[in-house]
């Protein structure tokens, strides 16, 4: 399965130069841009492994892009994703966040239930790729 | 008893049994300074043939606050002068000679701490009806900052919706459920699960789905909640589908909250026609319960779409953001339902911005400061399809449910295409957006060539494409250009 999380998952993935293009949007608008990755790609999993802090200071796309390709060349059978945050008062939270790098093979998810009272079912998403410990998935 | 019929009187006089004028009664008073906690309010008058403007404005004040049609003696026993509401300001209405705008001050002690009931019953509760007016309309309100304090305000808001959801960028993609009445509780999750595997991010019960004979509102959560727990495990998002849980009492409202929590489903729905009680109930329990709530406008256009008499749709936005709810069904601009273009972006800021500035043309006519207060999330749903997605990007922003209904479940290929067509088109938008293009003008240009690798969205193009709903709005601005600070 293709998992559709992030801004632009139902385009074809992105090349370098449209990943580009939108790291100059971010930066355009001052926004922080950050870069995540994980190998547990649970709807409700917050917290990505942080690949360095967000780049505050940083405000030449070509510099981001250099950090997205390291992180590539690290974690390239990971998830990746660019984030950009935006500190304005009212707001202080990401305005973009896209993949720029998946796993060669997804597995997806399994849908767990258990049959509770009354026709009731609780539904738990599993992550196959947790199946394995961190470190062994995706191999 | 000969009185120049618009100056107050000295109290001997003022207080003698009988009947005066509202304005000898201290209700007009042109000199006023508006005090930064007044709550105000700007009404659209009508008066009848040969009614004075100005006792007519008097009377609005005198009606909404303290009034009775008669001097009585024990208002004396309170401190009057204070209680009593002001028509302070009246300008005629731009292009209609009979129409006047009449701005009120009203104390804020007038009306009880964060109670919309409380606010309405005052300011609508009672003035509609008043024989010498020809009509009436509530075009806007200004709350005080220590008014807006008292309310809670969203129970979620934007930002937090997003973090939940983890969508960012781009307007949400919903649809709701069709056809609206009829179907089974099983066939009706065949539609939620096929337009949200296919990519839309919320589909929607609709204003009358409650429970029916044709499927009680149990089974409706049941089969809707696999078919939304099935597409969060087949995509890796999280889905939502707004279960209405309007009902006969509150304890029912209740009940099918309850439920819907238990189920896991992360949103719930509430008609307008629940009544302003009800809708802060709920939201109290949405809060307690991190849900989100969305609110379905219906029955709004029976006293928001005229322009001589009702109430104007934004001061329901306000009473709306501060009553608090998530999601507001807001108006499209280019769909099938009323929406002038400047009238509706004054709905979305007034939903969407910490505070609104004077903007005559988009009919915000006063500064509203929101203290903080979350942020509504403005739906934007009724004949809308992919086709026009650089309009609607250009006229509502990133933040808006964009929901399409018909153009989802109408696809000629399917709910899955159908939904697979609007992403693609949203994304392909957004991308494109970001990247500088002039997505207004160059819009279908963008989406055909999107449309040359997505075959769903070529055929959403090639069914739609044209389908536009071009009539004359009723609900438009009175100042159309080179606006004045009011």
């Amino acid at each position: 399965m293709r998992i559709t999380q992030g801004t632009f998952s139902f385009l074809p993935d992105l090349t370098d130069e449209q990943v580009s293009a939108q790291i100059e949007y971010c930066l355009e608008h001052g926004w922080a841009v950050s870069i995540e990755h994980t190998d547990d790609p649970h709807p409700r999993n917050t917290y990505w492994e942080m690949f360095g802090q967000p780049m505050f200071d940083l405000r030449d796309a070509a510099g981001v892009m250099a950090e997205v390709t390291s992180a590539r060349a690290t974690f390239g059978e990971r998830y990746i994703k660019v984030n950009a945050f935006d500190a304005t008062r009212g707001l202080e939270t990401l305005r973009l966040s896209f993949l720029v790098n998946r796993p060669s093979v997804e597995p997806g998810f399994g849908l767990v239930r258990q049959e509770a009272a009354g026709r009731s079912i609780r539904y738990t998403i599993r992550s196959y790729s947790t199946d394995l410990p961190a470190g062994e998935r995706y191999q | 008893m000969d009185l120049d019929a618009r100056k107050q009187l000295p109290s001997a006089d003022r207080y003698r049994a009988g009947v005066l004028k509202y304005a000898q009664m201290g209700y007009w008073d042109p000199d006023y300074e508006p005090k930064d906690t007044d709550v105000l309010a700007l009404f659209r008058i009508t008066p009848q043939e040969g009614v004075d403007p100005e006792e007519a404005a008097a009377a609005v004040a005198g009606e909404s606050s303290t009034a009775t049609w008669t001097v009585v003696w024990t208002d004396r026993l309170t401190a009057a002068d204070v209680y009593r509401a002001k028509a302070y300001r009246l300008d005629p209405v731009p292009g209609s000679e009979d129409q006047f705008f009449a701005c009120i001050a009203y104390d804020i002690d007038l009306f009880e701490p964060g109670s919309i009931a409380n606010l309405t019953a005052s300011i609508i509760g009672n003035v509609f009806g008043f024989k010498p007016l020809k009509a009436l309309r509530l075009e806007d309100m200004r709350f005080p900052v220590a008014y807006v304090k008292t309310f809670d305000g969203p129970p979620t808001g934007i930002v937090v919706e997003r973090e939940r959801l983890d969508k960012f960028g781009r307007p949400l993609l919903g649809a709701t459920t069709k056809p609206k009445l009829g179907l089974s509780g099983r066939n009706y999750g065949r539609v939620v699960y096929e337009a949200l595997t296919g990519g839309l991010d919320f589909t929607k019960d609709d204003e009358n789905i409650n429970s029916q004979p044709f499927m009680h509102w149990r089974d409706r959560f049941l089969f809707v909640m696999e078919a939304v727990n099935r597409a969060s495990a087949a995509s890796g998002e999280v889905k939502g589908h707004y279960l209405n849980v309007t009902g006969a009492t509150m304890e029912d409202i209740y009940e099918r909250a309850e439920f819907a929590k238990e189920l896991g489903s992360v949103v719930v729905m509430i008609d307008l026609v629940i009544g302003y009680s009800a809708i802060q109930s709920i939201s109290k329990w949405a809060r307690r319960n991190d849900m989100l709530l969305h609110l379905h406008r219906a029955g709004a256009s029976t006293y928001t779409r005229q322009k001589q008499h009702g109430i104007s749709f934004r001061v329901i936005a306000k009473w709306m953001r501060l009553a608090g709810v998530d999601h507001i069904h807001a108006g499209t601009v280019v769909g099938k339902l009323e929406g002038d273009p400047n009238t509706v972006q004054g709905f979305y800021n007034i939903l969407r911005e910490p505070l609104n500035p004077v903007d005559l043309q988009r009919g915000l006519h006063f500064e509203q400061d929101w203290a903080g207060l979350r942020k509504v999330m403005p739906v934007a749903s009724g004949g809308i399809h992919a086709g026009q997605m650089h309009q609607l990007l250009h006229y509502l922003g990133e933040d808006v449910v964009l929901q399409f209904g018909g153009g989802t479940i109408g696809h000629p290929d399917g709910i899955q295409a159908g939904a697979t067509a609007n992403r693609v088109a949203l994304e392909a938008m957004i991308l494109a957006r970001n990247e500088g293009r002039d997505i207004w003008n160059e819009g279908p240009a963008i989406l055909a060539d999107a449309g040359r690798w997505c075959t769903p969205l070529r055929a959403a193009l090639d069914t739609w494409g044209e389908v536009t709903f071009d009539y004359a709005s009723t609900d438009t601005a009175d100042v159309a250009a080179t606006p004045t600070p009011a």
